[in-house]
């Protein structure tokens, strides 16, 4: 991809936030019942599902990376994962602030909750094994085991807190999913609020790719002029 | 098939072996999971009604400790002289080598967590046999075992590998634990009531655990030979 | 460069051809070529940060090449790793020997990882042939390093592989064990079998070998029959070639 391709994409995501922002806070109206703290689920929401993307994507990386080695490969899962931890820890942010406006507390073990949690946890995980592993193509091996590893784990986890909760009584009800009497603005601030973030997503993890693939051009120069 | 069971074998003999010889495993662990559960003892000063509530936790917790510090053993041991180059060598398939070291380790944990059973039912006043219990205990140590070799083996080759161990796969064996906790809770509940064991309700927690260690088992074996390629 | 001709039997022990491996960014060996017929034995002379030992753990299916082929007994490392594994018999500077256990308990693991039929009579076998029966109920570290080196030989030797991949086999040794090992690397050459060794040591590697190589930064810079070369003129090529005083 080429430089002007990037700049465009990352001006893209720049413009189309804009956008999402005079959306979320100035276009839709107020929500009936829970009031002007609800605008959040304009950013809490589709950084959720990016979330899951980055991870996704970190996952078809790695699998592709075990198939057929290459620096291509382990770069886009590393960019990805480093992205998507930003996305999760963000969607924890987000998550806790709208749980402490609207339930009046800051966190609940819910499955859901506990399970972005524990995605949370994998992925730091995953950029510390980035750290201490050996350099290269042993270290990107582990990379693609634990990134892999990952993602099979994440609905184990959803599965194995919502089995517990079946046997508690439930405490408090998760965010509901959007009704289908969404206010049409509504709807499109949050479809277009998810393109953004989309598109954001992709334009971070383009621009983490390419200096994680320089960062590994620059060692090899070094490298070989030390070597001389 | 008879040299691939032969080569599992082989190294579960090996390593028995060798911790017979060291010590090093068994011995210090069972030790140490003693203390981590006295601890907890005073960090709760559980009554009665809290004893129900907090015994599960109390117990997995002392046993995933203790598991991680088994698992930190199971390819160190093999780093010393430079064994693995030595395992690596063999005609054995890479997964054959996975399942004799994942069964070394899984037996290990057993046999400290099959002494501590009882001795935890002395402490927290429960029965000291439960066959629930114990079923269960196997189940989870078996899923427990089968991610912590897979992850021992990384291990080995990083920086500060005593701390990355847990931190790489705690989060990805916690489906496994979750489900053990609450079962275990589910079984002293009904043992602090007298009743006797319900099993029809244990069995769905036995059917998820199981369904969880025949995942992580697929995977880890798929997975394993990439580990150890250099 | 002179590349020997196969002796006849068919494929040749090892065929290497313009093999690339680089360990991160550094690439260690770059382009490499040679062929090792059956009944050969090799010394491949090269300095420290060569590329011997990369090669060696290659050649031993313990490291992937990225690139260039190799064959070993004409078989893919990559696809028939458990045949080749099965080949070949790998001596490094670690024994693989575990310290806790004695030499016998060694050299059946190993006996019963390779599948060695017989076992027994084979590990008395070679136990008598390195000389080494009295040692055997001891634990490994309670043995000097010489004798470890020597069990190590044994379970290197244990499943009767046509091709020995040794790394610096002297060190460590005495005079009565390299004795041993000179004698023992020409009979399993006469018997048809190849001998792949590194070394340092010019006269050893001499003695020991019908064919001499030198490695240099990861490219085999010279390869030669043994009967071709003096020890005074291989000695002062090294020097020049590999640029390292020996």
């Amino acid at each position: 991809m080429n430089l002007s391709l990037r700049t465009g994409l990352l001006g893209l995501a720049g413009v189309m936030m804009l956008i999402t922002l005079y959306m979320a806070f100035l276009w839709v109206p107020n929500e009936a019942t829970m009031g002007a703290v609800q605008r959040i689920m304009y950013f809490h929401v589709p950084i959720a599902i990016i979330g899951f993307v980055a991870a996704g994507a970190v996952f078809v990386a790695s699998i592709a990376y075990l198939i057929r080695p290459s620096e291509k490969w382990d770069a886009i899962a590393y960019a990805s994962a480093e992205v998507g931890v930003l996305f999760i820890s963000l969607m924890l942010l987000t998550g806790t602030l709208w749980g402490k406006a609207t339930w009046g507390i800051w966190w609940d073990w819910s499955p859901r909750l506990t399970t972005s949690l524990i995605m949370w946890f994998l992925y730091v995980a995953y950029l510390m094994l980035r750290a201490y592993a050996p350099k290269g193509v042993r270290g990107a091996r582990y990379a693609a085991v634990l990134g892999i590893f990952a993602m099979i784990d994440v609905p184990l986890v959803y599965m194995s807190t919502t089995w517990w909760r079946d046997v508690h009584p439930q405490l408090l009800v998760g965010p509901a999913a959007p009704e289908g009497a969404l206010d049409p603005t509504m709807r499109t601030a949050l479809l277009f609020a998810m393109l953004t973030f989309l598109v954001l997503y992709i334009a971070l993890t383009v621009e983490r790719y390419y200096l994680r693939r320089a960062e590994e051009e620059t060692e090899r120069m070094q490298l070989s002029y030390e070597g001389r | 098939m008879k040299a691939y069971l032969s080569a599992i074998f082989t190294i579960l003999w090996k390593d028995f072996l060798l911790e017979v010889r060291t010590k090093e495993v068994v011995t210090p662990i069972l030790v140490f999971v003693f203390l981590v559960i006295i601890t907890f003892n005073f960090a709760f000063e559980p009554t009665p009604a809290l004893l129900a509530v907090v015994s599960a936790g109390t117990l997995w917790v002392s046993f995933t400790f203790a598991g991680v510090l088994g698992l930190n053993r199971t390819f160190a041991m093999e780093k010393e002289k430079g064994g693995l180059d030595g395992l690596l060598l063999t005609p054995v398939s890479r997964d054959a080598l996975y399942f004799g070291k994942l069964l070394s380790a899984f037996f290990f944990m057993l046999a400290i967590e099959f002494v501590m059973l009882p001795v935890f039912g002395i402490l927290f006043n429960l029965p000291l046999f439960l066959p629930s219990l114990w079923l269960l205990t196997v189940l989870t140590t078996l899923g427990f075992a089968a991610v912590g070799t897979v992850f021992s083996a990384m291990a080995v080759n990083m920086r500060a590998r005593e701390v990355l161990l847990p931190v790489l796969f705690f989060p990805i064996v916690l489906p496994v634990i979750i489900a053990a906790v609450e079962s275990t809770s589910a079984i002293f509940a009904g043992a602090g009531a007298g009743r006797a064991e319900d099993w029809s309700e244990f069995a769905r927690w036995l059917q998820l655990t199981a369904a969880f260690d025949a995942v992580f088992l697929v995977v880890s074996a798929a997975l394993f030979q990439f580990v150890v390629q250099e | 460069m002179v590349t020997p001709t196969h002796d006849g039997t068919g494929a040749a022990a090892i065929e290497a051809r313009g093999l690339t491996k680089a360990f991160h960014t550094q690439s260690v060996l770059r382009g490499l070529d040679f062929t090792l017929p059956w009944g050969a034995c090799l010394s491949l002379f090269g300095a420290n940060g060569s590329g011997k030992t990369t090669l060696v753990r290659t050649l031993a299916t313990l490291t992937r090449h990225d690139s260039g082929t190799l064959r070993i007994a004409s078989l893919d490392p990559a696809r028939q790793a458990t045949e080749v594994r099965q080949t070949i018999g790998v001596l490094t500077h670690q024994t693989f020997l575990y310290d806790h256990l004695t030499g016998l308990e060694n050299l059946h693991f190993y006996g019963r990882m390779y599948g060695v039929p017989a076992m027994d009579t084979r590990i008395v076998e070679l136990a008598r042939a390195l000389d080494f029966e009295r040692y055997m109920s001891r634990r490994v570290h309670t043995l000097s390093h010489g004798m470890q080196k020597r069990i190590g030989l044994a379970r290197a030797l244990l499943h009767r592989p046509r091709l020995l991949l040794l790394d610096e086999p002297e060190t460590g040794l005495d005079q009565h064990a390299i004795g041993i090992l000179e004698r023992l690397l020409k009979d399993h050459c006469a018997q048809g079998g190849s001998v792949f060794l590194t070394t340092h040591n010019v006269e050893k590697g001499l003695t020991m070998a019908d064919h001499v190589a030198i490695l240099v930064d990861g490219r085999i810079a010279y390869y030669q029959p043994r009967a071709l070369v003096t020890p005074a003129d291989f000695r002062s090529l090294y020097i020049r070639v590999a640029g390292v005083p020996v």
